[in-house]
């Protein structure tokens, strides 16, 4: 019996030799002791080192508050508590910032009206005060990339450089005229030609749905100035010099245009010319 | 001082005879002025081409004025604010100076863009004319062929043209026709670096389509419509059935003045059109393309229309790669078949179309006489099958533009181009030929038993019957004869002739006759119907 105690007797009292006789009552305070010790090392040690979780301790905002209430009625079913996200629904909002939030929830994309190979954009449901609050939610409950202040995010944007980096970098997708384009699967890249500034700087920061992240280090904030310049100068504020732009899609609309126009106005000139003798 | 007396009316005559004294053209002249054309809406639409084609030339030569066909890099440093300074081609920096910094240049290329795809148009509306009524029969295969080679060589006038702004969208079509080239088994890399003069883009490409496009093709161009015309006035123009007109004759006006007068409105017409439509639709916005570079592409890049075709079957064909372990190993690409296989086909198939068809019908007669398409549903049901294959072919060529426009899974858009390849031409052609089986059927029911007057009359025994007026006498029996057989009484003269003019009446419409009449007060003159038309 003894010999069993003795095995369960802690190192550091194995190493003290056997103990005097200790009254059962200090030997319990003393385990508990060295346990807090112990835990508060622990714990030190791990607040020492993991600060954001430190960050989470301390209190929200008071427009993060706000936004977490939004968030848990209208967000909560398909990202789940805490934005955590969930199987099959919707995914995690951790680390996706502002940026994120302010496309999605501000072009109306977010929240789905059900799932489908990609959200459309529609009239958004919350105001810009309520963007901005469930914005901070996000911000602050995980990080992640933010759009920049202000609303003309192109005022020093080069047009030319702009248009490169455009061909590039975006036609691939949203075609030359910036007009919007197919991928596979129902998917496909919406028109620019609704989007803000702050919209198209934070797609490219978030890289929303099927489009990829255009890091900061990819495209430098001036880079995204020229393109955010050659998109809304160029392609959305200029006026098609040559007329009635057919909608920009290409030579299949122009091939349309000559069969319902050309050929029907000629047809009936035929007939017309036919019809004198 | 005398003075002479001047006659003006006798100025044509005398400068003819003054003329035809110097040069004795008189006599051929007039068989040519006098050589007489039917008239009917659709043979016009040949027409259309020819004058595109002339709207083409005249265009074009503006454009030479100004277009400087050389790849040598020039920094563009025109009135385009989004492309200044950026490096371009100097073929590019003409085209944008063409349509920003000259007078009217950006209308001459829009025309010009825009007569080209009319040209086109018109002849593929005018093929299929040709085809429907079965103008190709002997004697005029080798017109047919001619016209069949007009498309092929349009086609190359298309895409020579098309690729000389050298911009972002055409560079993308050139890159695709160098893979094309490529793909020809054994001799597709040597083809490929003979034309572009080593690996693409090279140096020289837009040099050497230049002056395919404004030489070598033209002219090809020209001698085969001089061919195309020429023909036609040969053997002369062929015509529908009716009355007066046989196999032996030509039944119509004068190609002066009548005819001629018709046609020079009908070209003002076109070129009218084309101006239109240049001056309203904008049409290959270049300077949203951006210069060519080989890492520059775009969302819905489409070759311009008639090219649309290939584009489809690309984009319908599955990858199926045939490897060959010869050696090293070759390689049949996919990209093969679609686009160097069908166009051949194709292009085999519409040639001999006009053989192949005398040799099943045993019929090696000479025909000057149309067939109305119901007549030969056979016919019709095959073209009705090029019809939606072409068609099936083109909207999947665009299928991206509609998957994204329409909303719909651009995979399920390429499976149904490819289900709806191999099955809608043979139900086109099925309900094409039902369709001219029941147009032929009530034709010849109308022969038997006359037009339907809409009058109900009871019989004793209580059955309802339609009155329905014989078209014959009461003995005889008609033969259909190919030409449109009347179906309404108005056309049998039961409401007089119809009012002329196109767009207003120029006359007083006659008064309609009531029936049945009711007593007439006998001072007002009633005016006789008649069943005519009145000169």
């Amino acid at each position: 019996m003894t010999s069993d105690n003795d095995r369960r007797r802690g190192l550091l009292a194995r190493l003290r030799g056997r103990p005097a006789s200790r009254s059962r009552g200090r030997r319990r305070l003393g385990a508990a002791v060295r346990l807090l010790a112990a835990l508060m090392l622990a714990g030190g040690a791990y607040t020492a080192f993991a600060p954001s979780v430190q960050a989470q301790d301390t209190p929200m905002s008071s427009a993060a508050t706000d936004g977490k209430a939004l968030f848990n009625e209208s967000c909560v079913s398909c990202h789940g508590r805490n934005a955590q996200g969930v199987e099959g629904r919707g995914p995690s909002l951790v680390g996706v910032g502002s940026a994120s939030v302010e496309f999605q929830v501000g072009s109306g994309r977010m929240p789905m009206v059900r799932q489908e190979a990609q959200a459309p954009r529609k009239p958004p449901v919350f105001n810009d005060d309520e963007i901005r609050q469930l914005g901070q939610y996000i911000q602050e409950l995980g990080g992640g990339p933010e759009v920049p202040a202000g609303e003309d995010l192109h005022k020093d944007g080069n047009l030319a450089a702009g248009g490169e980096l455009f061909r590039i970098n975006c036609s691939q997708c949203h075609a030359f005229g910036g007009g919007g384009g197919a991928l596979s699967s129902g998917k496909y890249a919406p028109t620019l030609k609704p989007a803000t500034d702050r919209q198209i700087y934070a797609a490219m920061l978030s890289g929303p749905q099927n489009m990829p992240v255009f890091g900061d280090n990819q495209i430098t904030p001036e880079q995204k100035a020229d393109i955010i310049a050659y998109i809304q100068e160029t392609l959305n504020h200029n006026q098609d010099p040559g007329g009635f732009n057919l909608g920009r899609y290409g030579p299949s609309t122009e091939g349309l245009a000559i069969f319902l126009v050309g050929i029907v106005a000629l047809v009936f000139t035929t007939l017309w010319i036919a019809g004198k003798s | 001082m005398k003075r002479r007396k001047f006659e003006m009316a006798a100025v044509p005559g005398n400068a003819a005879r003054g003329v035809d004294d110097r040069f004795q053209v008189a006599t051929p002249l007039r068989r040519l002025l006098n050589k007489v054309f039917p008239d009917h809406w659709s043979f016009l639409l040949g027409e259309i081409a020819l004058f595109s084609f002339i709207v083409l030339l005249l265009t074009g030569v503006f454009l030479t004025f100004f277009f400087e066909p050389a790849m040598t890099e020039v920094i563009y440093n025109g009135s385009y604010a989004p492309l200044r300074g950026t490096p371009m081609s100097a073929a590019y920096a003409s085209s944008l100076d063409i349509t920003f910094d000259v007078r009217g240049g950006l209308i001459m290329r829009q025309m010009h863009h825009w007569a080209a795809l009319l040209f086109m148009a018109a002849i593929v509306v005018h093929m299929l004319r040709v085809f429907f009524t079965g103008a190709f029969r002997k004697p005029r295969e080798a017109n047919w062929i001619i016209g069949s080679l007009l498309f092929w060589v349009g086609f190359l006038a298309g895409f020579t043209g098309y690729s000389l702004p050298d911009d972002g969208l055409s560079g993308t079509g050139l890159r695709i026709a160098s893979g094309i080239m490529l793909s020809i088994p054994v001799i597709g890399s040597w083809l490929t670096s003979s034309i572009f003069d080593g690996e693409f883009p090279g140096t020289i490409i837009i040099s050497r389509f230049y002056i395919a496009h404004v030489l070598l093709i033209p002219g090809l161009l020209l001698a085969l419509i001089g061919a195309h015309l020429g023909l036609v006035f040969k053997q002369k123009h062929t015509q529908w059935p009716g009355p007066g007109r046989t196999n032996d004759n030509v039944v119509g006006e004068r190609m002066f003045p009548r005819y001629a007068l018709k046609q020079g409105g009908f070209f003002m017409v076109v070129f009218g059109v084309i101006a239109l439509m240049a001056g309203l639709f904008q049409i290959n916005p270049i300077w949203l393309f951006g210069p060519y570079e080989a890492w520059v592409v775009s969302a819905a890049s489409q070759p311009d229309w008639y090219v649309m075709f290939l584009d489809g079957s690309t984009r319908l064909m599955p990858a199926w790669e045939i490897y060959i372990p010869i050696g090293d190993g070759y390689v049949i690409p996919p990209l093969f078949w679609p686009t160097v296989v069908l166009p051949g086909v194709l292009v085999g198939m519409s040639v001999l179309y006009p053989f192949i068809e005398a040799r099943r019908l045993k019929d090696f007669r000479s025909h000057n006489l149309l067939q109305r398409p119901r007549d030969v549903p056979a016919r019709s049901g095959l073209g009705a099958m090029a019809v939606t294959f072409y068609l099936v072919l083109a909207l999947s060529g665009a299928n991206d533009v509609i998957a994204d426009k329409f909303n719909i899974s651009l995979n399920a858009m390429t499976w149904g181009g490819r289900i709806g390849l191999l099955l809608l031409p043979p139900l086109a052609y099925f309900v094409t030929y039902r369709i001219c089986l029941g147009l032929q059927q009530h034709d010849r029911e109308v022969l038997a038993h006359g037009v339907e007057t809409g009058i109900i009359r009871r019989l004793p025994d209580g059955r309802f019957v339609e009155v329905h007026q014989p078209l014959h006498r009461e003995d005889g029996e008609l033969e259909y004869v190919g030409w449109v057989v009347p179906k309404k009484m108005n056309r049998l003269g039961a409401l007089g002739p119809a009012i002329r003019g196109f767009f207003y009446p120029i006359e007083k419409p006659a008064e309609a006759p009531v029936s049945p009449a009711p007593p007439v007060d006998s001072d007002t003159e009633r005016s006789e119907i008649s069943s005519g038309e009145r000169r």
